[in-house]
């Protein structure tokens, strides 16, 4: 077990090093230059070549990328173009938001997910699993960023429940677990749950329907074992699968965060991403995305571990 | 079926915890004195002098931290605003060399800090610009601003509270340039370590708001700074908290739900919803044009006069205008029609679809031999108002008089590049034309550097190439007139002739839209791309 997960633990390093030249090849492949969308439309060429040398840009490609490497070990993500304020220091604030924000949605998702996806394969054909199912494809098929603002609209707007935006008094930083904070999480994590409660529930149906149609709960039945009793075995096997996919689930919702975060208003990596985007702040651009990918290796990894743990087969293969 | 009760059970359970929870929500939060307004910036514009996000960072950063030696006068919504003394008390020309000027500065003017104003902070602020070897030079913040000052040359301190600025050559718009170098805190510069990124977390300028809190991307809090110099332009709020909001749908429900009470640029579709829930919009005629800027290199079809004459008489500007909700007015010109620097054109700008068939029949063009024209435009951008859909408006309004045209539609940001390069660039690709709006505040921005031919791309933004000695000797006219009603003469003649001439495509001026709270009193918005929120009051 423990060789597995040192094997595993090493994997990351070849995989970060990819990450890290993807990462970099992507934003450099934009076309433009880097500078132009913070510097003023007719900035002084004499200006933008002294910001360039600043910022290295100025160097050929590798070479930047070396540099970058060098300083991103360290932990120093530089500086972003935008505001001359260290990238990690930024990131520090906005990692926290959303990754409360993903975990909380995929809570929601799994919870739900779990219950709709239980329900509709242990009731198979009824209207139960109709219902389920069309939930199921509707949490998948529908845009996120559109439920978001239509949730704005009904709870927001017009029935004014709810806060539209933002994540309270104080901002980020600030955040306490209580109701005055916790009405800002309720509409955006609600929008960003659908889409693992759609995948989830679909998982959940489709392998408690087949476990349920194995031999050994046939046998579990004849034995005489009650229903709850041979749920409990069906939930152990269900839930391997169900733990991987739910970590791929948080996983996207760490990084595919940017609209819901964006209607929402809301300060994470997702909103961070959007105006690294818009006012091509490279250095911010790389640093966010490097560090939501090495969430996502990181999770991958601690979920292999838990399925190892978890489905003792894992361990013999 | 234990299973069965207990499952449905729970999901009943989380069912009803999530409609109480729904049910639990508050009431919108009280304003009290704390004006809280949603811009449409992806941030906080920069808080250490020099603010990013163009014009809105001077609007709601720049000049409420600080301020300029020559401020614009934001008090009446009835004319064009001009320049009013700010933290300099007079300046003048040197009538023996008009590349000097000299500036008295005003005394007693104090930084949030409690550090004085004095004509060493005036060489400080200039240095931080313009001297590479200064210590508090900073690349990025001269990235923001240099381009507004291309006469400077030099600043000398004459005593205390009197500094000499020279300029390049003679230029009377010096005034109008030196309104955009915001005046920062050189003691607090040095208290927060020599550091402008660490400064901009504590700025000190001397403008009318002190800035309290700040977290990036979110708010900044800013409170009235009790000794501000200009007594009348004291603010009377408690608070203002200005939260970034780049989405339009966004902004508006935050107005909506009460969380915010005034918003920057609602959405048109939005604006009936908007009224309706008792909010009002605010507008009103400002410096700005939304206009084809035209490619004049060889061979293109805007060469020929009649062409660019017929493409203003065929635009249906009355269907644009209902495009965008009416809130627009009809461009006549590059300025709007009352402007001092309107002048008196004999072409007149308006719908006349038959006069426009004529003067491209007379020029050769027809139903069977259509003007071909490629025009670079932009899905979205800074004050580009709604360019797809106004564009395409614009595409059939011409193909009715038989010029046909193609767009080559790119991302804001690529499409800035394309004009920074010129029309004879091969990136443009043949283009006969960009869509971008433009600023009209000042001389230099509204006319000179799009026209004058030494400043013809990529040494400036001269896109079209346009090259024209008597445009240009009007343009040098204007520069080298230093008393300001017989500039203004001459840069009314210049208008003229632009109109005559029909250099540009002009559609629509925008009036800068913004949604207020009724709560939000006394706010006066005006002809201007800044406003002051020095008067404004919440009511409880």
């Amino acid at each position: 077990m423990l060789g597995y997960a040192l094997r595993r633990l090493l994997y990351v390093i070849p995989i970060s090093l990819g990450v890290t030249i993807l990462v970099f090849a992507l934003v450099h492949l934009a076309p433009g230059d880097p500078l132009n969308a913070v510097v003023a439309p007719d900035a002084p060429a004499s200006v933008v070549a002294k910001l360039k040398a600043d910022y290295g840009f100025d160097k050929p490609l590798p070479l930047q990328y070396a540099q970058w490497l060098g300083r991103a070990v360290r932990g120093d993500l530089g500086l972003s173009v935008v505001n001359s304020r260290p990238v990690l220091d930024q990131l520090i604030i906005a990692v926290p938001n959303t990754l409360m924000l993903a975990v909380v949605a995929t809570l929601i998702g799994f919870t739900l997910g779990a219950i709709l996806g239980g329900l509709a394969g242990y009731f198979q054909g009824t209207w139960i699993d109709k219902f389920a199912t069309g939930f199921g494809v509707a949490g998948v098929s529908v845009p996120h960023y559109w439920l978001g603002m239509v949730l704005v609209i009904i709870f927001g707007v017009e029935l004014n429940w709810l806060p539209a935006t933002g994540m309270g008094p104080g901002g980020s930083g600030s955040w306490e677990w209580n109701w005055v904070h916790i009405r800002h999480l309720i509409l955006p994590a609600v929008t960003l749950s659908v889409i693992p409660c759609g995948i989830i529930t679909r998982t959940v149906r489709a392998i408690v329907a087949e476990i349920l149609s194995q031999e050994f709960v046939q046998a579990l039945r004849a034995k005489g074992l009650l229903n709850g009793r041979t749920m409990l075995h069906v939930i152990k096997n269900v839930a391997p699968t169900v733990l991987a996919v739910m970590g791929l689930q948080l996983g996207y919702l760490l990084g595919g965060s940017i609209l819901v975060e964006t209607v929402f208003n809301w300060p994470g990596t997702g909103f961070l991403l959007n105006d690294a985007i818009f006012r091509r702040d490279i250095p911010m651009l790389q640093g966010t995305i490097l560090v939501l990918a090495m969430f996502f290796v990181a999770l991958n990894l601690i979920v292999d571990i838990l399925q190892t743990l978890i489905d003792p087969r894992m361990r013999r293969t | 079926m234990r299973f069965r009760k207990y499952s449905i059970a729970a999901l009943s359970a989380a069912v009803m915890a999530t409609g109480i929870a729904f049910t639990l929500g508050g009431a919108p939060a009280q304003a009290q004195g704390n004006l809280r307004i949603g811009m449409t910036a992806n941030d906080v514009p920069l808080t250490w002098g020099q603010p990013d996000n163009g014009f809105e960072g001077y609007r709601f950063m720049g000049l409420l931290v600080y301020d300029a030696l020559i401020n614009w006068d934001l008090t009446s919504a009835d004319k064009p605003s001009g320049l009013i003394p700010g933290l300099a008390e007079s300046w003048e020309v040197d009538q023996a060399d008009k590349t000097k000027w000299v500036f008295k500065l005003r005394r007693g003017v104090k930084f949030h800090d409690g550090s004085d104003f004095n004509a060493d902070a005036v060489v400080f602020n200039m240095d931080r610009l313009l001297d590479e070897k200064a210590p508090q030079y900073s690349a990025r913040m001269a990235s923001l601003v240099n381009f507004r000052i291309p006469a400077y040359k030099s600043v000398r301190k004459i005593d205390d509270y009197t500094v000499e600025f020279t300029t390049q050559t003679p230029d009377a718009f010096w005034p109008y340039q030196i309104c955009y170098i915001l005046m920062a805190s050189p003691k607090q510069w040095e208290a927060t370590g020599k550091d402008w990124a660490k400064f901009a977390l504590t700025p000190s300028g001397t403008g009318p708001w002190k800035l309290t809190a700040l977290k990036a991307r979110e708010f900044a809090e800013l409170v009235p700074n009790k000794d501000y110099w200009d007594k009348a332009l004291a603010p009377k709020l408690d608070k203002l908290t200005l939260i970034p909001m780049p989405d339009a749908s966004a902004r508006t429900a935050a107005l909506l739900a009460g969380q915010v009470d005034w918003i920057e640029a609602p959405a048109p579709d939005a604006m009936k919803r908007i009224q309706s829930a008792g909010f009002s919009i605010a507008s009103n005629v400002y410096p700005h044009i939304w206009s084809w800027h035209l490619n004049r290199v060889e061979g293109s079809p805007w060469n020929d006069i009649r062409v660019r004459k017929a493409a203003n008489l065929a635009i249906d500007r009355k269907g644009v205008l209902e495009l965008l909700g009416g809130y627009a007015v009809e461009a006549t010109g590059h300025v709007v029609k009352g402007d001092p620097w309107y002048g008196k054109p004999s072409f007149e700008i308006k719908t006349d679809v038959e006069a426009a068939k004529k003067l491209l029949a007379e020029a050769g063009f027809g139903p069977d031999k259509p003007v071909k024209v490629k025009m670079l435009i932009s899905a979205s951008g800074s004050g580009q108002m709604l360019p797809l859909q106004m564009n395409e408006y614009m595409q059939q309004s011409l193909k009715a008089v038989n010029i046909d045209v193609d767009f080559e539609v790119v991302e804001w940001q690529a499409l800035l590049d394309l004009w920074r390069a010129g029309g004879k660039s091969p990136q443009v690709k043949g283009a006969h034309g960009v869509n971008i709006s433009y600023t009209t505040q000042d001389p230099y921005s509204a006319f000179t550097r799009l026209m004058r031919s030494d400043l013809a791309a990529p040494v400036g933004v001269n896109f079209g190439y346009y090259n024209d000695p008597e445009m240009d000797k009007l343009l040098n006219d204007a520069q080298n007139t230093f008393e300001p009603k017989a500039r203004d003469e001459v840069l009314a003649k210049i208008h003229t002739k632009m109109v005559d001439d029909a250099l540009f495509l002009w559609v629509v001026h925008d009036v800068g839209p913004r949604a207020i709270s009724p709560k939000v009193k006394d706010f006066v918005q005006v002809r201007n791309w800044f406003q002051s929120l020095s008067g404004v009051t919440m009511a409880k």
